[in-house]
């Protein structure tokens, strides 16, 4: 049939969207820094696909992160493998295909922490991929890159396109937060966390271990801070054993486990088992039998907190230890005659700021002399208090202006910051919210380029109040893999939430098909639907 | 020591705790903490209960038929709910010790389930006209459940199973009680979308599971619209086959429907097809050539389609095949014909409309051309011998309606306005639009869904009772199998309550502690209900 110009055209165009489409098909989330990709396709069989160290590589078999990085991302790759025969290529005859891994630096016994170097090189070509990498930990990010590049055709047959990819992340610090005392996670819900921040590239898992509502953390040294303080001494509580557990999944991931033991406010549950530790309210003359934040007063407190930021040092490897240091009300300290009496001794005035910032400096030096670095939140900052310089600012507050003013003056007092201000998850919405978290520019605010570089990334915040097993995966995923984009992949090349939606909508259905279940963006279907409940 | 409280329900723990305090030994005291554990929703009508427990023994505890009920062992409905709330009761399979004997005064040995009337129905559908409603006497050493025909013992069943509590050494134990039940409002119902997002069979199965523990009656299937044509039509098989997200794989089979019209059968659940027209029919186009309107752009065709096409007769003759078929895949005695949300756009671009428009008098009222599609639908649905109900929209047209038409009041201004005129002109009306579960927002909002009183519009006494119920709406644009049971529980339990208990349950405070129980029992049942606020589960949710 005779095509006239215009049938022609639209014919053209058909071919161009159907091409973009087919491109979509094999994206990877995180956009990496630098990728080009052509059609020309390499068949791959699951029984002959091997995963193999470069001779050249400083790691080598035995290497415990990528030989199981290597076993996860087979079945990651081919979720319908059962081994056996299986599926063979009937268009061709069967090909072998390697990825050849190349690490310059072991690491393989360490952990991930801050100066950890996430780079990676990967090659797509006939037959193989090489993968290249300063460290494990980027060989890791290569693995994920290269599982998302693996697509099933109409036949279920696998594929992998001519690709290649310069990638590192724009931010070293990704974090997500979970929340473990308004509710008690499970440690399957944690752990699947992990395995689904490993499929966005986050690397920090920000552990909001105890608050005031209960102390999950069952320590050696003061058991009682948990048999008392948990919601239950034996079923909603994190042991040893457990807390090793999640530190030792999430290296293999690659991601850093940061505890937060939030103090002097948010502390309620400590005081259940560790007596005197918080500071007793008082109504008119007599106490009222209400108890506030840890009382900053007492020689005994800084005694406690020694031994117990001793023992959670030597638990949790990362260097940074997150001590909070946010919402302290002050109402139950002015009421003690006690407290009262030591702010007179130490010429504080009634400026119950000194007081605080008197308390926060004792634990940052603790922690300092434990020779970790501390992270706390913004309060800290506004309270002026004299800290190390080391220390991070982590802003939670605000709306767009604030924190941007705020990481202004941060970063001008030359510390450097973690921004969660609009990261905050947990408020959820009606509609596609996901856009918000997406548009953050963690770096547009008003200072020089040596301010912009003391953002040394950012953090997704899933607080607890209304959280637990029954709905955290939905309400995390893919919500926090949009601000997962933002921290990783270059801003520019990111700035259109249009061009994102296709590709989140895409991700979504590959972290189903991971078992992840993730939340619909909108109206559509996944080839695989999830088929848990 | 005996005595029997006969409290007022709305302060009935209260009374308790006062109780509590003078009137036992420490012994007591114990008990009372255990009694306080149990928390019934949605609140009975009228119950009285005490401090004197019976231990519940897994090993020997039955549930059995009373020799005078009219329902023995074939029953199959029974039989099956007799094991459900056993299950239930007991956990799957647990087993504890011997170690209880002599704490408790008694065992209770059995619950004898007695149904009444001359016809227990084991065998039929549940109906708007069903008698729900249930007498249940906890006392030693039997409990008696009394109730007219199987639909109010299915209703006293999940009652009992929540008088039961567990105490600290895991034993399974129940206080004696007394409980006269019925609902406030006969119609009590989920929507569930299967259209803008496929959900699988089990998710629809386990929803059904969670109804039927918050005593909701009806399954109203929003199962077609524009996204997608899932329900597989024997009579139309190119309905699904092009409509449907996938042919294969995300289609409803006959027997799967089948499958969810006797599982909610069995919990006493109607299944309420929706298949909604002339608007969101998008889908339906794909599989049947000509039923949609073309779109016009100026002089011709712009390729898209709008609603249904009202003015050729292939229309109806397909609507009249297909609602036969639909009429006798559904057994329920209502079919939900939708009509809202039309767009006139689409028709008023197309000149053969406008040319009806002409010929019929419609002069640019496109209002008068969906009444002339509904009308004609209408009378095509009563052929079949079905009821139907409509969204207000059809109403508020002006269309005729056949007398036992359901209104249903979706649109969130100026409610009680439309209840008004909708039981003013002698239709009955069931309401949703305060209850669309799928407007989500960060905090406690079941608060908001359980402060509203659907009766609270001017009319006359006749007039409220033309309000048969409600809808909690949980539509899919953002929902799916990942998310859609987290999402309705328990927030969808907190309109179960308003549309079963008393008008005067509003008390939002012990609301909540109730509540607080009800979901950590559904959680303990497997249903993944989300937490209220800050706190814990005895028994969390480990299903991920």
């Amino acid at each position: 049939m005779f095509l006239t110009e215009t049938k022609r055209f639209h014919f053209l165009l058909l071919l161009i969207i159907l091409h973009s489409e087919v491109e979509q098909a094999y994206a990877v989330w995180p956009m990496p820094q630098q990728m080009s990709q052509s059609t020309d396709r390499y068949p791959i069989n699951p029984q002959l696909l091997a995963f193999s160290y470069a001779r050249d590589s400083a790691a080598q078999s035995g290497c415990s992160v990528l030989d199981a990085a290597f076993e996860r991302y087979f079945n990651l790759i081919f979720p319908d493998f059962v081994g056996g025969t299986g599926l063979s290529n009937i268009w061709s005859e069967p090909k072998p295909f390697t990825v050849s891994v190349k690490v310059k630096n072991g690491e393989c016994d360490g952990f991930p922490d801050e100066g950890s170097n996430e780079s990676y090189n990967l090659s797509v070509s006939a037959g193989q991929a090489v993968l290249k990498a300063e460290s494990v930990w980027g060989a890791l990010r290569g693995l994920e890159s290269f599982s998302q590049l693996v697509y099933q055709d109409d036949y279920n047959l696998y594929f992998v396109n001519k690709t290649e990819i310069e990638d590192f992340p724009r931010f070293q610090f990704r974090g997500l937060l979970l929340d473990t005392s308004r509710h008690y996670l499970p440690m399957p819900a944690i752990l699947k966390t992990l395995d689904a921040m490993a499929y966005s590239k986050f690397n920090v898992f920000h552990w909001h271990i105890v608050d005031d509502p209960s102390f999950p953390y069952q320590s050696r040294n003061y058991p009682d801070l948990s048999s008392k303080g948990a919601f239950h001494p034996m079923t909603h509580i994190y042991t040893q054993s457990d807390v090793k557990r999640v530190i030792y999944h999430a290296r293999l991931r690659g991601i850093r486990v940061v505890p937060e033991f939030d103090s002097p406010g948010h502390t309620q549950s400590w005081g259940k088992g560790q007596p005197d530790l918080l500071t007793s309210c008082y109504k008119g003359k007599v106490p009222s039998g209400t108890f506030g934040p840890v009382n900053p007063t007492l020689s005994s407190t800084y005694q406690f907190l020694n031994g117990l930021f001793k023992e959670v040092t030597s638990v949790f490897p990362d260097s940074y230890l997150h001590l909070g240091g946010d919402e302290v009300d002050f109402t139950c300290w002015r009421s003690n005659p006690n407290v009262q009496a030591f702010m007179a001794k130490m010429g504080f005035g009634s400026d119950y700021t000194k007081l605080e910032s008197y308390y926060m400096e004792n634990i940052v030096n603790i922690t300092a002399a434990l020779n970790k670095t501390s992270i706390v939140w913004q309060d800290v900052f506004d309270y002026r208090e004299r800290i190390p310089m080391d220390t991070v600012l982590e802003i939670w507050k605000g709306v767009p202006a604030d924190y941007r003013a705020e990481l202004g003056r941060i970063t001008l007092a030359g510390y450097r910051v973690l921004l969660s201000a609009p990261w905050y998850i947990n408020h959820i919405s009606y509609g596609q919210d996901w856009r918000n978290a997406y548009t953050v520019q963690p770096q547009n605010f008003s200072g020089t380029e040596q301010q912009k570089k003391l953002v040394i990334g950012g953090e997704v915040c899933m607080w607890g109040e209304y959280v637990d097993a029954t709905n955290l995966t939905p309400r995390l995923w893919p919500r926090a893999s949009a601000a997962a984009e933002r921290l990783w992949s270059d801003e520019e090349k990111t700035s259109s939430v249009d061009k994102a939606f296709p590709r989140l909508e895409d991700f979504r259905c590959t972290l189903i098909r991971r078992g992840i279940q993730a939340e619909p963006l909108f109206v559509g279907h996944c080839k695989h639907e999830y088929s848990g409940l | 020591r005996l005595a029997t409280l006969k409290v007022n329900v709305w302060t009935l723990l209260l009374t308790v705790t006062v109780c509590d305090g003078w009137l036992f030994d420490g012994f007591a005291a114990r008990r009372h903490s255990e009694s306080d554990e149990v928390a019934l929703w949605p609140l009975p009508q009228k119950f009285q209960t005490s401090v004197d427990a019976f231990r519940l023994s897994s090993a020997s505890f039955q549930i059995v038929h009373a020799k005078e009920s009219t329902a023995g062992p074939s029953c199959s409905l029974l039989q099956n709910a007799f094991r459900r709330y056993y299950s239930y009761i007991f956990g799957n399979g647990r087993k504890h010790g011997k170690n209880l004997e002599n704490v408790f005064d008694a065992d209770l040995a059995e619950l004898q389930v007695q149904i009444t009337s001359a016809d227990p129905e084991c065998d039929g559908y549940p109906s708007l006209k069903s008698d729900e409603s249930y007498q249940l006497e906890v006392n030693q050493p039997t409990a008696v459940l009394k109730a007219a025909s199987v639909w109010g013992a299915l209703r006293g069943l999940e009652t009992f199973s929540q008088l039961v509590y567990e105490d600290d050494y895991g034993g399974q134990n129940i206080n004696k009680t007394s409980i006269s039940d019925f609902p406030r409002f006969a119609h009590r119902g989920i929507l569930l979308d299967s259209s803008r997002h496929y959900l699988p069979l089990k998710v629809i199965l386990a929803n059904l599971e969670a109804m039927a523990m918050n005593k909701f009656n009806v399954f109203h299937w929003h199962i077609v619209d524009d996204q997608s044509f899932p329900f597989q039509s024997r009579t139309f098989p190119d309905l699904s086959h092009k409509g449907a997200y996938h042919p294969y794989t995300h289609v409803y089979t006959p027997a799967d429907v089948k499958m969810v019209i006797e599982f909610a059968r069995m919990r006493g659940i109607r299944v309420l097809a929706e298949f909604d027209s002339p608007g969101h029919t998008f889908s339906w186009g794909k599989g049947q050539t000509g039923l949609l309107t073309p779109c016009f752009s100026g002089s011709s065709p712009s390729g898209t389609f709008g609603p249904v096409n009202p003015i050729l007769n292939s229309t109806y003759d397909f609507m009249t095949r297909f609602f036969k078929e639909v009429s006798t895949v559904f057994p329920d005695a209502y079919i939900h014909l939708g009509g809202d949300e039309v767009d006139f756009s689409c028709w008023k671009s197309n000149p053969d409309i406008q040319k009806f428009m002409d010929q019929q008098g419609f002069g640019q009222d496109y209002r008068k051309l969906e009444s002339y599609y509904i009308q004609r639908l209408l009378d095509i649905v009563s052929t079949t011998n079905k009821g139907y109900m409509v969204w207000q929209e059809v109403f508020d047209n002006g269309v005729k309606l056949k007398g036992d038409t359901v209104v249903e009041v979706w649109m969130n201004n100026n409610v009680d306005k439309e209840l008004q005129n909708v039981t003013g002109s002698g239709f009955t009306a069931i309401l949703s639009a305060p209850w669309y579960l799928d407007y989500i927002s960060y905090g406690q909002d079941w608060k908001k869904y359980y402060t509203v009183e659907p009766l609270n519009f001017e009319g006359t006494a006749e007039q409220k009772k033309l309000v048969i119920g409600g809808e909690a709406c949980l539509w899919g644009e953002y929902v799916d199998a990942t998310n859609l049971t987290p999402r309705l529980w328990p927030r969808a339990s907190a309109v179960g309550e308003r549309l079963w208990s008393d008008e005067n349950v509003k008390d939002v405070g012990s609301a909540y502690d109730r509540l607080v129980k009800h979901r950590c029992r559904m959680v303990r049942r497997g249903i993944p209900a989300e937490p209220l606020y800050i706190g814990f589960c005895p028994h969390e949710y480990s299903g991920n």
